[in-house]
């Protein structure tokens, strides 16, 4: 009796450990498949993800207010400290800023006239939406926001997003509440850009670290550390002259930028439409489509570059 | 009648909570943390969860529950989906299978067996990506996360502990 009770222990134990397996098996199995089908068919993941991301977004929106707090009160304490210091870089800054709006009066009105000698179209007259920062969907692979604007507030895929000091992405994705923003920082990004007052042209290439590189430039000019670098409006990707960054380092022909954007807190986002649908194409995205659908855009492919 | 009622909804509250704590886990991963450099240090804290509950009640926390877990942070990370769930699925697997080496003994060894299983899912995280994207991506971000969710793992073992004391306590 005894014996008969221990092979049915043993019996089931066994057919226990086999269910495991098969059932380890079909999950590893389902996590390959997603990863194909994602291989395939980025269009379709990617709406996927941004569903979920909308519907989970209240609740991280929730979540993050005692982190607001705490990184609010923190900011006030590090402020409070900062306090003195700050007020007299901003007095200078002040009297330094005054002078430059004189020049900028003076440089407004000879630029009004000489538009009028050229008969120069203006560019189109741009639309905000200031939108707050609800997750921080990026990860050790991915550098993304997700905002609490969407589809419903006239937010479109491409539109530009602005932070305090100058660009730090464009939206990848919209769902009817909230959008997904492709920060600059992320592997997927590129944006023609014209660096200095030469206004040298390459493409500003992310590579998921703080500092984004510069690609296809032409190997022959010269830059220097400092230079400006802003979008440069070819290829209809960007309006131009939005300010990007600096020039930070020049080594080994790898040339990186210092975000103006790097440091400064994003509570709030804007998210500007300029009107420029130029280039962004669903079915060319859809057709040149990787594992995450977005570097499929246009605007992700060096191409533009190319002379 | 209304007695057995509180008392199934009791029973379930404990069940689920290792599944509703971990998925907690991974929204927290996704609040934003207001400024572009610190986000790579947020650390992966579901696969502490997975580590957890796979070696001390695997029945509170389910295989299918760790694959819906790492799809639940590729979908909100932004990594090729069906990356974390595979690394999570593992992870459980091998722990289960391991649990003899590591129930029961000191924190220390727990601790490297943690950090073990975190170095081994983000490498595979790692690999999978970079082939999926058919060039090796960026580990720096990668490393420093790994490296984060290993320092705080003290803190959410005693975290995840105190749940598993309190689901226990007068059952």
């Amino acid at each position: 009796m005894r014996e008969k009770l221990r092979l049915d222990l043993r019996a089931a134990a066994v057919g226990r450990t086999l269910l495991h397996g098969l059932l380890y098996a079909g999950l590893v199995f389902a996590a390959v498949i997603l990863m194909m089908l994602g291989k395939a068919n980025g269009e379709i993941m990617e709406r996927v993800r941004i569903a979920v991301a909308d519907a989970v977004a209240p609740v991280i929106e929730v979540m993050s207010r005692p982190v607001d707090a705490a990184v609010v009160a923190a900011q006030a304490v590090q402020g409070w400290q900062a306090l003195r210091a700050e007020n007299e870089a901003l007095a200078q800054d002040r009297a330094r800023l005054l002078r430059w709006q004189e020049t900028a009066h003076r440089l407004e009105a000879e630029n009004a006239q000489l538009r009028q000698l050229l008969r120069f179209v203006p560019d189109p007259s741009a639309r905000f939406v200031t939108a707050r920062v609800i997750a921080d969907s990026g990860g050790a692979f991915a550098r993304s926001l997700v905002v609490g604007a969407g589809a419903t507030d006239g937010v479109a895929k491409g539109h530009a997003v602005l932070g305090g000091a100058g660009l730090i992405g464009r939206i990848a994705g919209v769902a009817p509440h909230s959008a997904q923003v492709l920060l600059i920082t992320d592997l997927n990004f590129r944006a023609p850009v014209v660096i200095g007052t030469t206004r040298i042209r390459a493409i500003l290439t992310g590579d998921n670290s703080d500092r984004p590189k510069i690609t296809h430039l032409d190997p022959d000019m010269i830059v220097s550390i400092g230079d400006r670098v802003v979008t440069s409006g070819h290829a209809n990707a960007f309006p131009a002259d939005l300010p990007i960054g600096a020039v930070a380092s020049v080594e080994e022909g790898t040339i990186r930028v210092k975000l103006f954007a790097a440091g400064e807190p994003l509570d709030y986002v804007r998210i500007v439409d300029y009107g420029l649908q130029g280039i962004i194409d669903d079915a060319l995205a859809a057709k040149a489509g990787d594992g995450r659908g977005r570097a499929g855009d246009a605007m992700s492919q060096p191409r533009a570059a190319k002379p | 009648m209304t007695r057995s009622l509180w008392l199934r909804l009791d029973a379930m509250m404990r069940t689920t909570a290792p599944s509703a704590l971990a998925f907690i886990f991974v929204l927290a991963g996704a609040i934003p943390l207001n400024a572009l450099e610190v986000q790579i240090l947020k650390p992966l804290l579901p696969i502490a969860a997975v580590y957890y509950w796979a070696l001390y009640r695997p029945d509170l926390l389910p295989a299918p529950v760790a694959f819906l877990l790492g799809l639940m942070v590729d979908i909100l990370s932004g990594a090729p989906l069906g990356v974390y769930a595979l690394a999570f699925t593992l992870a459980h697997g091998v722990l289960r299978r391991q649990r003899r080496f590591l129930v029961g003994k000191s924190f220390a060894i727990n601790w490297l067996g943690f950090a073990l299983v975190a170095v081994g899912g983000s490498a595979m995280a790692w690999l999978l990506t970079s082939l999926i994207h058919g060039a090796p991506v960026g580990a720096a971000g990668l490393l420093f996360q790994t490296l984060t969710t290993v320092a705080v793992f003290p803190v959410v073992f005693w975290l995840l502990l105190r749940c598993h004391v309190a689901i226990i306590r007068q059952v």
